[in-house]
């Protein structure tokens, strides 16, 4: 029974769930507006992690193109705003439903003819620089001169249209990134969560069970497109502008998987130790250069502390601290 | 005639293009890493191409062969020491280290030379040779002929030099390579130090084409991507004629449609040849 109570968490994984979430949701009142700030591209990027961790940590398809889905959740939703008025409630259903079509597509094609591995990430890098070019030649979402929302009173908190300040956009991606916690969870011990992780360890042993693969990962990667899709609608609000170059960068891409691949792939918590490991260093690295004035230096040391993680636990670090902290997964 | 002559345009900087993806193919052909910091080490050739020929006064073109030797050396040691204990790692961990890489070589060569574009003055820049109504640039064709020499100079070593032969065999069967008693390590830091060597000659022959900056790395290494990819990762042919596609693909693109969308059109190649022949045009399945 107790179990259930626990979600199948063993009761030290709880505990250490419910402290984090304690303290996650009294921050934002003890500390200073620009701690929120860093704090909200912290959930950011835990996010979008956990949303890339499904398709590759759990199916084992290296996707490098994720930010095509940020992209298309956040002009979705941010156009049909400002043409058409729609609330952002309705209008980011429709970004990630966009989205999974066009995760769906390209990863059918690509399994289809049995596009896989390298092969694929470089394919996935391929459709989303396609279409950060196409969408900077669109006029309609305003090409290259970028897509602007009307401006925010800071001070009222409008949920409908989602205009406020950076504490309600903290909470409402703490939500996102709990639910998107829980839904891995969840999806890890289904059928279909299992499904995932025999394709991932051995595809042809997978085939031979009489898994069907083919439909098993496209739908991994229309359910991790949606999902970042999502995250990419709350992006555009809160950033109020989108433009091609930035909302569809490689270096968005990058960024979306080295928080996971830094915390543990494929592993729950991963993403999100992460995230904020990586935005601390960023931070950590601007201030400590913030007195050099030598063009590269912040780079220098944000690459070199990368290198020094994948050197030291290329398994990630989440792996190791739960060894270390005694939250092995129990077996 | 005018279309003519920005095909051949195309043609010739698409044959330093394809001298670059060459280094990428080689080295994911015979190791199974994708080099994701090759675009930095091509960017890497290029500055020390600029730095050399600016230090000593001498024409960029005779710094070819000592960049290619440096390049080579910096490949080797960087796979004894570093990649090749990656080798047999999942492929994020793979990405995440030249990632890394990539990262320190770029935030390097931004504070060695800063954010500005630097080039070479040359005083044959604007020569140019005519074949009745057909007008080459002269730079654009000693960079071309470099780099079919290069390719060739590569092709032979793997066709008749012992070591070429065993490098093949590595790439072949790694396994029954190390049987057979080859030193698998020592033959894939040649492999990658020659990778290497064939961006550090393209570098140093793209310097007389366009300006260096350290933010166009990335641009090259997507570059080198699509051309692997079309012509088919591993085949040595086909990095050639995937860079000759781009290379035409860019220069009319860049002209008949306008210059924003000449990459868009490369990528569409892409994944038309992904989705109709996986393997890459001259790929084996």
């Amino acid at each position: 029974m107790r179990g259930v109570f626990l979600l199948g968490l063993s009761p030290r994984v709880a505990a250490a769930l419910g402290l984090f979430v304690a303290v996650m949701l009294a921050l934002p009142f003890f500390v200073n507006d620009y701690i929120v700030s860093v704090l909200v591209v912290v959930l950011f990027a835990a996010y979008f992690g956990q949303s890339w961790n499904i398709v590759t940590g759990f199916a084992g398809q290296l996707s490098l193109g994720h930010a095509l889905y940020v992209g298309l959740g956040a002009y979705t939703s941010a156009a049909l705003f400002v043409h058409f008025g729609l609330p952002p409630w309705l209008g980011m259903p429709a970004g990630m439903a966009v989205a999974a079509v066009a995760g769906s597509l390209i990863a059918a094609l690509s399994f289809r003819f049995r596009v896989g591995g390298v092969y694929f990430a470089l394919l996935t890098i391929a459709f989303a620089e396609f279409i950060r070019i196409l969408f900077g030649h669109f006029k309609w979402v305003g090409a290259t001169e970028g897509l602007f929302l009307p401006v925010a009173n800071l001070a009222h908190q409008d949920l409908l249209r989602l205009r406020g300040s950076p504490r309600m956009f903290y909470y409402f991606l703490l939500a996102l990134t709990l639910g998107a916690l829980g839904l891995s969870h969840l999806l890890l011990n289904r059928r279909i969560g299992y499904y995932w992780q025999a394709i991932r360890e051995d595809e042809e042993a997978a085939q031979a069970l009489g898994i069907n693969v083919f439909r098993c990962k496209v739908l991994a990667m229309a359910l991790s497109a949606a999902l970042t899709a999502l995250g990419g609608g709350f992006l555009a609000f809160y950033d109020n502008n989108l433009y091609p170059d930035t909302v569809f960068a490689i270096g968005r891409s990058v960024e979306i998987i080295t928080a996971p691949i830094i915390g543990g792939l494929g592993t729950l918590f991963g993403p999100i130790l992460g995230a904020f490991l990586l935005t601390t260093l960023g931070e950590a690295m601007t201030s400590l250069t913030s007195g050099v004035e030598i063009d590269g230096l912040k780079q220098w040391l944000y690459g070199a502390a990368l290198l020094a993680i994948v050197a030291l636990q290329p398994a990630g670090i989440w792996p190791w601290l739960r060894r270390l902290i005694g939250l092995e997964p129990r077996r | 005639m005018l279309y003519l002559n920005i095909i051949v345009a195309g043609l010739l900087t698409g044959l330093v293009y394809g001298l670059m993806a060459l280094g990428l193919s080689v080295i994911f052909g015979v190791i199974r890493v994708v080099n994701f910091a090759h675009g930095e080490m091509m960017v890497v050739a290029m500055y020390a191409t600029y730095l050399a020929s600016t230090v000593t006064g001498l024409d960029p073109l005779l710094m070819l062969v000592p960049v290619t030797v440096l390049l080579f050396l910096l490949g080797y040691a960087l796979q004894r020491l570093l990649i090749n204990r990656y080798i047999a790692r999942p492929d994020h961990e793979q990405f995440l280290l030249l990632l890394a890489l990539a990262t320190v070589i770029t935030a390097s060569l931004l504070m060695g030379f800063g954010p500005d574009a630097r080039n070479v003055q040359l005083d044959y820049a604007y020569d140019s040779y005519q074949i009745g109504g057909l007008l080459l640039d002269k730079v654009r064709v000693i960079a071309a002929a470099g780099a079919t020499l290069g390719a060739a100079a590569l092709w032979a070593f793997f066709r008749f030099t012992r070591t070429g032969k065993a490098i093949r065999a590595c790439a072949d069967n790694q396994i029954g390579a190390q049987v057979v008693g080859l030193d698998v390590k020592r033959l894939y830091a040649i492999t990658f130090g020659l990778g290497a060597a064939c961006v550090g000659a393209a570098g140093a022959l793209m310097l007389l084409l366009v300006d260096v900056e350290p933010y166009i790395a990335t641009d090259y290494t997507l570059l080198a991507f699509i051309i692997v990819i079309l012509g088919g990762l591993g085949s040595m042919p086909g990095a050639l004629l995937g860079g000759v596609l781009v290379g035409v693909s860019e220069a009319l693109s860049g002209f008949v449609i306008e210059p924003s969308f000449k990459s868009a059109f490369s990528f569409a190649l892409l994944i038309l040849v992904l989705l109709v022949r996986p393997q890459g045009l001259l790929g084996r399945a």
